[in-house]
């Protein structure tokens, strides 16, 4: 079509609109001066003061954010295998496309009980650190080999066979042409693990243990006693202001490489 | 060796890590919770022993259990149409005009979720209240409503489907992305307007995202209970949150499980439903 996308713009930046209202009213009220999320009564910082003094909120966003780093490696680490073990039809492929599949279909809900029962009565786990970690890489992994398998299904298989005829051994031309071929992808997959797991409270909240609290659980605990407190609303503030700036930073790093190179990326038209 | 038998090695091989962590930690608690189900309650520590019996099934479809079971099914699926509604158009200009501006803009889409879930309920149940925002600019036009609109089912399923719009986007936008654009040209050659051609062309091109997408949206919005116990009110109560109060509160282990098999069951239904089309997305 070659009429410029006017309407279909103006819906799809509703749609982003829609996504981006609720957290632009927290950035709002979290310099609201009473606890009120709905009514601005004045200007303040006090809640960011009062988040930086609160040492079990930030105790629990540490050790949210380590469970999210290690989840995200582990998850990383062995779904990328597995998706390159995907790669070309074996006998069993089908059966192992349903196991990957399951993690992605079991509700989050049903997983924590099966968990909590699990690490309780059968296997001696104790919760904290160790089942939560064991929790969220089963259910972000087959987010992980989604995204690396899709990469690789898209990936120009003569450039592999160009390096091979160029002399490159196996090892070498995985390494040189293969990876970072694969490389954005499991880029992308480790950060989808890594934001699955540090927004978890479904699962979670069956399986922290004593001293060991997410901040999701710990503010859904204290959320339904007495609303969520708005030292949460300014933490939250934050995390999507670096996340925000990181993708903008990301965006002008990839822009300015982009005119810097000549390269075009293979296969785009797949 | 032969080639086929080494290939199946190396695979197997590769995909062996996987298999372990997922057997141990997804097929065995899953497998445990099938035996809890067919449990006798026990108050005590134990919360689910011999003998075996099926009364927790009996208990679980138990017809005062059924205007929930449709509840969750309305909320679930209503979340699931919502999210193709404002999750297409979005994938859609992205993969077709986002350019060389499209990961970041995908990348866009997730920015918000940084903010924690809870507090992002919570801006909505802040948004939604008597005196909040909404209630407000509404009360500028005269449509505004004693109370907010808190406590609605209109209020869960808009917070749901606010909660899992990106899953919405991600199968979409690789579905549209892979689309070839020439078809829809074609048709308009072949003498299509823009609704056939949508129904006839577009749609079934798209069919692998949009039901991959749904499934990664229905699913979690069936299993929820935090959104349904904070926007909606009490009689708001849904499959995932009668299944955490067995297993937090009541105790009851067997009735909860019997309510997670339950629960499977009916997300298996979806998936045979769904047959082999979504496969080469999700």
């Amino acid at each position: 079509m070659n009429r410029r996308p006017w309407l279909l713009g103006g819906v799809a930046g509703l749609v982003l609109l829609f996504l981006y209202a609720p957290v632009a009213w927290l950035a709002v009220v979290s310099f609201n001066d009473s606890r009120s999320l709905s009514r601005i009564t004045g200007l303040s910082t006090r809640w960011y003061a009062e988040l930086l003094g609160d040492a079990r909120v930030l105790e629990a966003l540490g050790l949210t954010l380590r469970l999210a780093a290690a989840s995200a490696a582990v998850a990383t680490a062995i779904g990328t295998l597995a998706a390159f073990g995907l790669r070309r039809a074996f006998p069993g492929r089908g059966l192992w496309t349903l196991l990957l599949g399951l993690p992605l279909v079991v509700p989050e809900v049903v997983l924590g009980v099966a968990l909590l029962g699990f690490c309780v009565k059968l296997a001696g786990i104790p919760l904290g650190f160790g089942a939560l970690l064991a929790a969220h890489v089963a259910f972000s992994l087959s987010f992980v080999v989604v995204v690396v398998r899709a990469r690789i299904a898209g990936m120009d298989p003569r450039l592999e066979e160009a390096a091979a005829d160029l002399g490159a051994s196996p090892p070498v031309a995985f390494r040189t042409v293969t990876l970072p071929l694969v490389a954005p992808a499991v880029a992308a997959g480790a950060a989808f693990a890594f934001l699955l797991s540090f927004d978890d409270v479904v699962t979670s909240s069956y399986l922290t243990g004593v001293g060991s609290t997410t901040l999701p659980v710990h503010v859904y605990a204290q959320a339904s006693k007495r609303g969520v407190s708005p030292e949460i609303v300014a933490l939250s503030t934050v995390l999507v202001a670096v996340s925000a700036a990181l993708l903008i930073a990301g965006v002008l790093v990839a822009s300015r490489r982009a005119r810097a190179s000549t390269f075009v990326e293979p296969n785009r038209d797949q | 060796m032969l080639p086929s038998r080494r290939r199946w090695l190396v695979a197997t091989g590769l995909l062996t890590p996987t298999g372990l962590w997922l057997g141990v930690f997804l097929i065995a608690p899953l497998a445990l919770v099938v035996q809890f189900s067919f449990a006798t309650r026990d108050t005590g520590v134990a919360r689910a022993v011999l003998p075996w019996t099926t009364h927790a099934y009996a208990t679980a479809l138990d017809p005062a259990f059924l205007p929930i079971f449709g509840r969750t099914l309305a909320y679930a699926g209503l979340t699931t149409l919502f999210c193709l509604l404002l999750g297409f158009p979005l994938a859609w200009f992205i993969a077709r005009h986002g350019g060389r501006y499209r990961t970041a803009l995908l990348a866009a889409v997730l920015v918000p979720f940084w903010s924690s879930y809870l507090a992002r309920v919570y801006a909505w149940k802040a948004l939604l209240d008597g005196e909040g925002l909404v209630n407000r600019l509404l009360a500028g036009v005269g449509l505004d409503r004693p109370g907010g609109f808190l406590l609605t089912d209109g209020a869960v399923v808009l917070g749901l489907t606010y909660g899992f719009l990106p899953f919405m986007v991600l199968p979409l936008y690789v579905a549209c992305e892979r689309f070839d654009h020439r078809q829809v040209e074609a048709s308009y050659d072949l003498g299509h307007g823009r609704v056939s051609t949508f129904a006839r062309v577009v749609l079934p091109g798209l069919l692998p995202g949009v039901l991959a997408g749904s499934l990664l949206v229905l699913v979690p919005a069936a299993g929820d209970f935090v959104t349904p116990r904070l926007l909606g009110g009490v009689d708001q109560s849904t499959f995932g949150s009668v299944i955490d109060d067995q297993f937090r509160g009541g105790n009851n282990w067997p009735l909860g499980s019997a309510m997670a098999v339950l629960l499977l069951v009916l997300v298996v239904v979806a998936l045979a439903l769904r047959g082999r089309r979504g496969e080469d997305v999700l």
